[in-house]
């Protein structure tokens, strides 16, 4: 199945982005597709590249740019959402990319289930 | 990491929005607006569902002065046109429907009449019916 994913709220506040990328890996594992993950709302902060968790806690950025690189994951952060709250190319996480909001659409458009993760 | 390419020629689909905030406390209810907006570019159905406090973002009368904040209640206006555009026009296979649950409403003290644009009441076994046969939920 393809899966694609909108995750609405930022790191450590909310689980909503932890849940989110738990299933993406599981859901990998399991053979599944998962093209992108649209980041919308606080869940913008996900890709601010300045987070800088302490070192014996999980590092929710970091985990997500490197599910990126090694699973080929598209994960797009709405400009708009992204401008709003000074997440731009400036602080962007590797793998990460900014882009509008035709993309959850398209994402919504062009999968199987759309799977929403947020408060 | 690659830009994915999806391939929705052709695609068409039933995206509800739904809105279960009021209208400034947080950032849900202009951000879905957003959401809505962007997505009629794209020609598909949409379900805009109003329940919970998010019944208030469309009730007539937001002042935002005070709070210092935009007041995006006229942009409804601009979905109620989109809305009106795809039921005139023949040629465009939109359908779109902005739903409020009855019993959101009711407990609010809330009629039709208080509403900003016109909607469709219906019972939450009803919308709960819509939300099934829809292919996406967004949401905030």
């Amino acid at each position: 199945m393809k899966f694609g994913i909108l995750v609405n709220e930022g790191p450590f506040t909310h689980q909503a982005s932890d849940s989110a990328y738990q299933f993406v890996k599981a859901a990998l594992e399991k053979g599944h597709e998962v093209p992108r993950v649209f980041f919308y709302y606080d869940g913008v902060y996900n890709a601010n590249k300045l987070s800088a968790p302490q070192a014996d806690d999980r590092n929710v950025v970091k985990r997500w740019s490197d599910l990126a690189k090694e699973k080929d994951v598209d994960l797009v952060v709405c400009v708009a959402a992204g401008l709003r709250r000074g997440i731009v190319e400036d602080n962007l996480m590797d793998g990460f990319r900014i882009s509008g909001l035709g993309q959850l659409t398209e994402a919504a458009m062009g999968t199987d289930r759309l799977v929403m993760f947020g408060d | 990491m690659a830009e994915y390419d999806f391939d929705t020629e052709g695609v068409k689909k039933t995206i509800t929005f739904l809105n279960r905030k009021a209208p400034y406390g947080t950032i849900y209810a202009l951000e879905v607006l957003e959401s809505v907006l962007i997505s009629a570019a794209f020609e598909q159905h949409a379900n805009i569902v109003f329940v919970d406090d998010g019944v208030f973002q469309i009730k007539k009368g937001h002042d935002t002065a005070d709070l210092e904040m935009k007041n995006f209640l006229p942009t409804y206006g601009i979905i109620e046109m989109e809305k009106e555009d795809a039921d005139e026009d023949e040629d465009m296979d939109m359908n779109w429907r902005i739903i409020v649950e009855k019993e959101s409403m009711e407990a609010r003290g809330l009629t039709p009449d208080d509403f900003k644009v016109e909607v469709e009441v219906l019972s939450s076994a009803e919308l709960a019916d819509v939300l099934a046969t829809s292919d996406a939920v967004i949401g905030g």
